[in-house]
């Protein structure tokens, strides 16, 4: 039997570097994109070894804006995907895409080479804040992207959204979830903004500087609040810390990081986890040990609401949940940390506040 | 050795303020001396110890014999005797001066006379010492040779004319050093049939051997298998070896006679038996009376010591016994906290000694340790009558017990330029300093006369004075007794809990300021946990301040990237690493260095 395998394709391209970005992308020359998109084809062959043995249940082709490329370009991604490896016929295929760089053209090509899912990055309904965010777009700009792909008959698509933005208030925020709800997307992410060093925002925020600007901690965590309550009016439920959706529709490709799914990175700074090992690029990978095995289980899989199963704990480790983590467990229920319902043991809201105390104990 | 004519030897010792080129000197002597060459040579020889290189600090008592040909065609025997630096080792230094005959005084041509200066040649001078002066550094740009010359003569009275100038640094002019030790420096008396009287001026514990004594012969003759005793300590002994010193190595010779300096071993197995400046006599054929000047040290600052990870506690106590056997002066005891579990109660001869002790056991013998806020010893006069020697604020009694308290205070001399003195008396009186004068000593440069609680500068009174006076001033004190004082045990409430390893004394006049600012520190120090903790400062049941620390900041729930959990990894590793450097009270998590934050006070 195969094995499910999940690919992530990295395009470290984008128009222009927004000021809060430290992913791997930067803007490139038409030529430079095509080498390395050559490259990548190559890449992704060199797996056909490794290929035989599994059945890839989903893709994501994420950036930067993998949206940037030509629409053959993409095409000759993904027909080199499917050449190399066994895909399942209900595979998820997400593509990411920014407002400004879709067309009609680009969209009808995603979704006759199979690509069933589009994300898209809108962050914010005000133009304010999308300027602040260095974003090469307009809300207005953002809502003709949408329609063109609801048009070229995408069914699936995420938006995202982003909170904690300078000068935002929580006005303006429930105005863009509003917004984005009332477009009635079947998946939304919202993330808080986080200041990463080696960016602009790094320059003029790091270490308490114009603290004025930024939403305090409080309001932020009202931000978060917000977003479950009114995603909950529109009919969203919330499956991971930061992600709300349709029933039917979450991403499966990201549930599966945090069950830890084998998933096989391809291009500049991804990142895998074949067979117990995690490696990035041709990086020397770093062999698991039971024990971090155990606790990448519990602490990535506290991120699904639902929490982590102790049965499956049981099943993958050969050993009781309760053995291994009962004593803290037991502590961060006393604190009301987590709780458990029935098989899951999960995070509470209070322990999703401070997730990564929690998770800093397994 | 037997014989030597004591016409040919010089006992000498260089005296100097911190930084002038004291130990640069003493290697270049013994460079020159050629008892080793440059390339055998480390820098400063004398100061073994790595901690005592890289603080340019003489810590132990050191010795080193050099044989000289001076220009009369004559040879000489050299022993130069390196004294501690620092005023905590003031005894130590006396000490070491008594073993000599004379010194050398080293001044800065550029910084001329200083605090320390003059300290170390009145106490030169009170042991009768010769004392001859140096200029050295004189291949620095703002060296001025003559000023410092003229202010030799006119501070301490010195005649300087001739004073060698030197670099001790490039080696210039040296051999007019040796050559004026010759001249200058009085050649040893005593008889050598006499019964025997030798001063200790150090000890060390060396696994084979035992006790290595360090001393000058003033009266008699040691040699293999004499009986000894110490006059002062009762311990007695049969010599097994005795013996000059080399450079870094000990060399055994037939017999020490009056006026050498050598060491001797007498399978000593600890220094608690040959405490300094004790007297060693021959014990079938003993002298009338010890030579004068013993006294036992006594540790003037205390200090709770604690293994950071309690299971240690063995360790740190071998520890402790180790470093005991070279070091006397060190003493301490076990004693329990509520906060920080079981540990001891250290007493130091000062706070350099005290930073020295717990460098030396976090390095020498890995430990890592949790150390509490050092304090003096008060004097607590009950109403009952009885009289406490309070080391460890948790012990005061119940202030209706008290009738009064004592704290010990110091005479302090503190050398300035005339454009801080406003500066400095800013901070004596901030330190409750007593004002008793203040003299000139020329022009620009005065002395000013302090007495100050100990309390006050056990802390970082030193760094504050630099940074007053732009690093220009200098200070130095000796004990002054114990003065009535209104005294008060501040504690330190965390989550309504009192934390007894962070209660110090303090006077009642500062409690409040010290308090708060107490407080504000522990704010600083103590991560936001999961509920908010209120940090106060109490005397007795009154509150007199108060800091609040937040509840735990909330978590970013930021994006985690294309299944790069590496980062996230390491946030978590790091917040791991973070928790096992706490300390866990009631339900509080406080870092161990929090419980320094009494030192820090007066950070800026």
């Amino acid at each position: 039997m195969m094995k499910p395998l999940e690919l992530y394709i990295h395009i470290p391209f984008c128009i222009k570097k927004c000021n809060y970005c430290d992913f791997l992308s930067a803007p490139a020359k038409r030529e430079e994109r095509a080498v390395y998109v050559e490259s990548l084809c190559r890449r992704i062959r060199s797996y056909a070894e490794l290929a035989g043995a599994y059945c890839v249940t989903t893709i994501f082709v994420g950036g930067g804006t993998p949206s940037i490329l030509e629409a053959e370009q993409m095409q000759d991604i993904l027909n080199t995907v499917e050449e190399t490896f066994h895909i399942d016929a209900s595979a998820e295929i997400t593509i990411e895409a920014n407002p400004g760089t879709v067309t009609k053209e680009k969209l009808s090509v995603y979704k006759n080479i199979g690509v069933n899912r589009l994300s898209i990055g809108l962050q914010s309904a005000d133009n304010r804040e999308l300027r602040t965010l260095g974003r090469i777009h307009t809300y207005e700009e953002f809502l003709v992207s949408y329609d063109m792909a609801r048009e070229a008959g995408f069914g699936n698509i995420n938006i995202d959204l982003m909170s904690a933005i300078p000068h935002q208030t929580r006005e303006s925020y429930e105005k863009t979830l509003r917004a984005a709800a009332e477009l009635n997307p079947e998946h939304i992410s919202a993330y808080s903004l986080m200041i990463e060093e080696g960016t602009p925002f790094y320059e003029k925020y790091a270490g308490g500087k114009n603290a004025r600007d930024l939403p305090d901690e409080d309001t932020e965590r009202l931000m978060y609040e917000d977003t479950k309550r009114i995603l909950k009016e529109y009919g969203y439920h919330r499956y991971e810390i930061s992600n709300y959706a349709r029933k039917g529709f979450e991403c499966r490709h990201n549930l599966g990081y945090w069950e830890r799914a084998e998933y096989l990175g391809i291009g500049m700074g991804a990142a895998s986890l074949i067979d117990n090992r995690r490696f990035v690029g041709g990086e020397e990978p770093e062999t698991l040990s039971k024990e971090e095995q155990m606790s990448e289980f519990m602490f990535l899989g506290l991120r699904k609401m639902e929490g982590v199963s102790r049965k499956r704990f049981q099943a993958e480790f050969g050993c009781r949940m309760e053995d291994v983590y009962g004593g803290v467990i037991a502590n961060m229920k006393k604190k009301g940390l987590m709780a458990e319902k029935g098989d899951f043991v999960r995070l509470t809201e209070r322990g999703i506040d401070i997730s990564n105390y929690v998770m800093s104990e397994f | 050795m037997a014989g030597t004519d004591q016409s040919k030897i010089r006992n000498f010792c260089i005296i100097a303020h911190i930084d002038h080129g004291k130990s640069t000197l003493a290697d270049r002597i013994i460079e020159m001396t050629g008892l080793l060459t440059s390339r055998e040579m480390q820098s400063q020889v004398l100061d073994n110890m790595e901690l005592e290189r890289e603080r340019g600090i003489t810590i132990k008592a050191q010795a080193v014999r050099i044989v000289y040909k001076a220009k009369n065609g004559e040879e000489y025997i050299f022993n130069l005797i390196d004294t501690p630096g620092h005023v905590d080792f003031n005894y130590e230094v006396s000490r070491s001066l008594a073993a000599c005959d004379g010194a050398i005084l080293v001044v800065d041509a550029a910084q001329g006379v200083e605090a320390q200066t003059l300290a170390n040649v009145y106490l030169a001078l009170d042991h009768d010492l010769d004392v001859m002066p140096v200029i050295n550094k004189i291949d620095l740009p703002s060296a001025e040779p003559e000023r410092v010359i003229e202010e030799i003569e006119d501070i301490i009275g010195l005649e300087a004319s001739d004073a060698p100038r030197i670099s001790a640094k490039t080696g210039l002019n040296i051999e007019e050093v040796l050559e004026q030790v010759v001249e200058k420096i009085p050649a040893p008396g005593g008889d050598a049939n006499a019964p025997l009287q030798a001063l200790i001026f150090d000890s060390i514990y060396d696994s084979y051997k035992g006790v290595i004594v360090f001393c000058r012969i003033k009266e008699g003759t040691v040699r293999k298998g004499t009986p000894i005793l110490m006059m002062a300590t009762g311990a007695k002994a049969e010599v097994v070896e005795v013996g000059y010193f080399g450079a870094g190595q000990f060399i055994p010779c037939e017999e020490l006679s009056a006026g050498m300096v050598g060491y001797i071993t007498a399978s000593l197995k600890n220094v608690k038996d040959t405490r300094v400046g004790d007297t060693i006599t021959n014990a079938q054929k003993p002298c009338k009376s010890p030579l004068p000047g013993y006294k036992k040290v006594n540790p003037m600052v205390y200090c709770g010591m604690y293994p950071a990870d309690g299971a240690k506690y063995p360790d740190l106590r071998d520890a402790l016994e180790k470093l005991q056997l070279n070091d006397a002066s060190l003493q301490f005891e076990p004693e329990t906290s509520i906060a920080l579990g079981f540990g001891f109660r250290c007493g130091f001869l000062g706070l350099l000694h005290l930073e020295i002790i717990q460098e030396r056991l976090e390095r020498e013998y890995n430990l890592d340790l949790v150390t509490t806020a050092p304090g003096v010893i008060y004097k607590v006069y009950k109403t009952n009558g009885e009289v406490i020697e309070l080391t460890n604020p948790s012990n005061l009694p119940d202030p209706s017990e008290i009738d009064y308290m004592e704290e010990p205070i110091v005479k302090a001399e503190i050398m300035v330029t005339s454009e801080f003195i406003g500066a400095i008396m800013d901070l004596c009186q901030e330190r409750r300093g007593m004002y008793e004068g203040m003299e000139y000593i020329e022009e620009t440069r005065a002395v000013l006369h302090y007495r100050l609680p100990l309390n006050e500068i056990i802390y970082d009174f030193f760094d504050a004075l630099k940074s007053r006076s732009r690093g220009y001033a200098s200070f130095d004190y000796e004990m002054s007794g114990y003065e009535r004082s209104e005294l008060v045990k501040l504690d330190i409430l965390i989550n309504k809990e009192e934390v007894d390893a962070l209660s110090f004394i303090v006077h009642a006049g500062t409690a409040y300021e010290r308090g708060r600012k107490m407080c504000e520190k522990l704010k600083e120090e103590i991560p936001r946990q999961l509920f908010e903790i209120p940090i106060q400062a109490a005397i007795g049941s009154k509150i007199i301040a108060r800091e609040t620390v937040k509840a735990m900041r909330k978590d970013v729930l930021a994006k985690c990237y294309g299944g790069d959990i590496t980062r996230k990894k390491k946030l978590l590793e790091k917040q791991k690493e973070g928790k096992k450097r706490m300390r866990q009270v009631g339900n509080v998590e406080i870092p161990q260095k929090a419980f320094m934050s009494v030192l820090k006070l007066d950070d800026k």
